[in-house]
């Protein structure tokens, strides 16, 4: 195995020094390293060493939906967001509710090598919300399965959500929840409010998803589980987050880059790319949302990654699909939202992008770990003072409906590794196939 | 003025130029011969992917006495029914020479989607989107309370319109208050509260929870809004307990009638319900103008036609019209 010398490079934005990577590990750190002929140098002045990013909300797609995006498609997507490690919604067709599925998807991502692929098993047979899916075989099979969520759809039924928060905790999984009341969002289309009056879209409004959220943290307190809240929208729910964790309530949030930096204004040319779910929300709660996110009331930045074919998005308003992609511009709306404005330090980027999910997900082990001498080398190398325009059709993903298309953002991934193998350099995939 | 897509698009002056031209197409239509050359070998499109008899031959007409041709196009039974999208659909219309589209569309902002997407590149006129906009049906009612109350020139300064039912729902609400208010009106919206939509507030309009409120504050226009029956079950949203009580509360009858000032006028778009907002004493007073609209919705759609078919591309040629047409 080749090993590469990063000379100059800067852990988590601090002190530069150079990192050695060889046999899947962080070999050596310390200034002026020697290379061997062997070894690959990267001048790295500049550029800023993150641990590998972890997403805990992406959709594949595979299987039945290969139109929009295959796991191959997908993870190399990942790869040139700086991710190591996604965790793959269980939204597919089939649905992810059995023991056959989890590995199906599990082996995918072995076998396209380009980041891990975690699946996240459904919570409930079909995601219908009635019945719990068999969550300790999905536990126990090859696919290691720790995060349930029937994302995409709400777990609305409290006794069923008391039900699944308990029994995870026999293998100490996760509810990761898509808070929505369902009743409350009938036909919603976009954020409710002075915007959707105008628009005569009708409305979700902030309060069927703080319903949830508030129902959902109390159950986890009655019966003592952990619980994790998936794309939280509202100033509200930013609130009832802070509460439930003042008083000790085991809740992790994740918050995506489109929540931080978007607004439901994005509606009124009723182009489709723009609508989401939860929808986009106020200036207020973008607001919000990087406030929690900077205090640590919001744990993670998960993508949501939805990619969709363009004739799902190529029409009217209320016929399109909900959901944008993001692997691929993630780390940079971070940047622009928290880093550049002042809010967040590139230590602080680790932690809700890679550290904090990997430890909700359970892949501590191998991802989200500290850069240091023996730790997996699974790294990404930033350059924060690149700019670029946004183009979707020059994306690794399969779909187009990014919400950036033509926007101008901060830093570019300059390289990826996966256990010391890189995925991405130079800002471009690895050609040829990555054994990982 | 490129396309019509929403009243909120249009300035004071582009909506007062509207409404004269109307007033001119009115005058030629009390003629013996009513059809003018002015778009002879233009083709309209009306794309109705919803329902509406009443909108669709009021265009038809508008644009027949123009001259035009007429291609309608309904969802029922065509290839929308088979799926197919509505892009397909609009540039399949466009290659058969399509001059401009008239659309009505179940969606909120699909006419503005033909207009933006890139699909096609003729003028398109929103004949109603989903819960958002009708301008053409807000241009009427302008023009009909600018005849009867404001000596049928100018705009509407210092006059106060009562638009009453379910505001939610309504495009003719939308249409009305951004109308209506670019031309000098003062517009009170009246409705029980769960048909008032979250975020009316930053409308540039009064709210009011009471009918009978509102009309002792009297009114020059009161215009009725149609409501769907389906809508008090809880399937339909539970907006309301019972057509008997909206009709209490809500409804326009004889006694409230009553109570307008002489010169004050009742307006509805149309289909009513009889019994549910407007009391058949009330539809058939002398004060309503319910079918005066009709008339004048054809003046209104030949106006808008003109104005975006012949008024931008040639100026020259449409000053001449115009003379002939005056």
């Amino acid at each position: 195995m080749s090993a590469f010398l990063l000379k100059g490079v800067a852990p988590l934005g601090g002190e530069p020094t150079d990192v050695r990577i060889a046999d899947g590990v962080v070999a050596a750190l310390g200034t002026g390293l020697a290379a061997d002929d062997e070894t690959t140098v990267i001048d790295g002045t500049g550029l800023v060493l993150l641990p590998g990013l972890v997403d805990l909300h992406t959709h594949l797609r595979e299987p039945g939906r290969e139109d929009a995006e295959t796991v191959e498609t997908g993870t190399r997507a990942a790869a040139l967001g700086g991710y190591t490690a996604v965790h793959a919604m269980a939204n597919t067709s089939p649905v992810a509710d059995t023991a056959g599925v989890v590995e199906q998807v599990w082996r995918l991502g072995r076998d396209a090598g380009w980041a891990d692929v975690y699946p996240v098993g459904a919570v409930t047979v079909n995601l219908e919300g009635e019945r719990l899916a068999e969550l300790g075989a999905m536990a126990a099979s090859a696919a290691r399965v720790r995060v349930f969520s029937d994302d995409g759809r709400c777990v609305a039924d409290p006794v069923v959500m008391r039900r699944a928060l308990e029994y995870v905790k026999a293998f100490d999984g996760v509810v990761a929840q898509h808070a929505q009341e369902p009743r409350l969002t009938e036909n919603a289309q976009m954020h409710e409010g002075v915007v959707s009056a105008e628009l005569g879209l009708a409305g979700w409004p902030a309060v069927a998803e703080e319903a949830i959220v508030a129902r959902d943290v109390l159950l986890a307190e009655h019966v003592g589980s952990r619980l994790h809240v998936l794309h939280v929208s509202t100033a509200g729910s930013v609130e009832i987050v802070r509460w439930a964790k003042a008083r000790g309530i085991d809740v992790t949030a994740e918050v995506t880059p489109h929540h931080l930096l978007l607004t439901d204004e994005s509606a009124r040319g009723y182009d489709p790319v723009y609508k989401v779910n939860p929808p986009l929300r106020t200036e207020a709660d973008v607001e919000a949302v990087r406030a929690g996110l900077a205090d640590g009331t919001i744990d993670t930045v998960g993508t949501d990654h939805a990619p969709h074919p363009s004739e799902d998005k190529d029409c009217e308003w209320a016929a399109a699909a909900f959901g944008m992609t993001g692997l691929e511009t993630a780390l940079s709306v971070v940047q622009a939202t928290m880093v550049d404005t002042g809010r967040m330090t590139w230590a602080d980027v680790a932690r809700v992008m890679s550290g904090t999910p990997a430890r909700i997900g359970r892949v501590d082990a191998e991802h989200g770990r500290p850069i240091a001498i023996g730790e997996p080398a699974n790294l990404v190398l930033v350059d924060p003072a690149a700019r670029r325009v946004v183009d979707p059709k020059a994306q690794a993903t399969k779909s187009v409906n990014s919400p950036y298309r033509g926007m101008e953002l901060p830093g570019a991934v300059v390289a990826t590794f996966l256990r010391g193998r890189p995925t991405v350099l130079d800002g471009a995939l690895v050609k040829g196939k990555v054994l990982a | 003025m490129r396309h019509l897509l929403s009243a909120k698009d249009l300035s004071h002056d582009e909506a007062v130029l509207i409404l004269d031209t109307a007033a001119q197409m009115a005058a030629t239509q009390a003629r013996e011969i009513k059809k003018l050359p002015t778009l002879r070998g233009r083709t309209v499109v009306n794309l109705f992917f919803e329902d509406s008899t009443r909108t669709r031959i009021s265009f038809e007409t508008a644009a027949k006495r123009l001259s035009a041709d007429v291609l309608n196009f309904s969802a029922k039974g065509s290839s929308v029914s088979k799926g197919e999208s509505l892009k397909d659909t609009a540039q399949t219309l466009q290659a058969m020479g399509a001059d401009a589209v008239v659309v009505r569309h179940q969606s909120s902002g699909a006419p503005h989607r033909l207009a933006y997407a890139g699909w096609i590149d003729c003028p398109v006129v929103n004949a109603g989107d989903g819960t958002h906009q009708h301008p053409t049906q807000s241009l009427l009612d302008a023009f009909t309370i600018r005849r009867h109350l404001a000596g049928g020139t100018g705009d509407l300064a210092g006059l106060h319109v009562a638009i009453v039912g379910d505001v939610l729902h309504s495009r003719v609400a939308r249409s009305n208050v951004d109308l209506l208010t670019t031309l000098g009106a003062r517009v009170t919206l009246v409705a029980p509260p769960t048909l008032l939509p979250v975020g009316v507030e930053a409308w540039p309009a009064a709210i009011s929870y009471h009918l009978d409120e509102a009309l002792a504050d009297g009114p020059d226009a009161v215009m009725m809004l149609r409501v769907q029956r389906e809508r008090m079950s809880s399937a339909g949203g539970g907006f309301f307990p019972s057509g008997q009580e909206y009709s209490r509360l809500y409804g326009l009858d004889q006694r409230r009638l009553d109570t307008l000032a002489d010169h004050a006028i009742v307006m509805h778009p149309g289909p009513m319900n009889r019994g549910l907002e407007i009391s058949a004493d009330a539809a058939d007073s002398p004060r309503s103008v319910v079918v005066e609209q009709v008339a004048n919705g054809v003046a209104v759609r030949m106006a808008v036609l003109y104005l975006l078919l012949a008024g931008a591309q040639a100026p020259a040629v449409a000053d001449d019209e115009m003379k002939v047409l005056a």
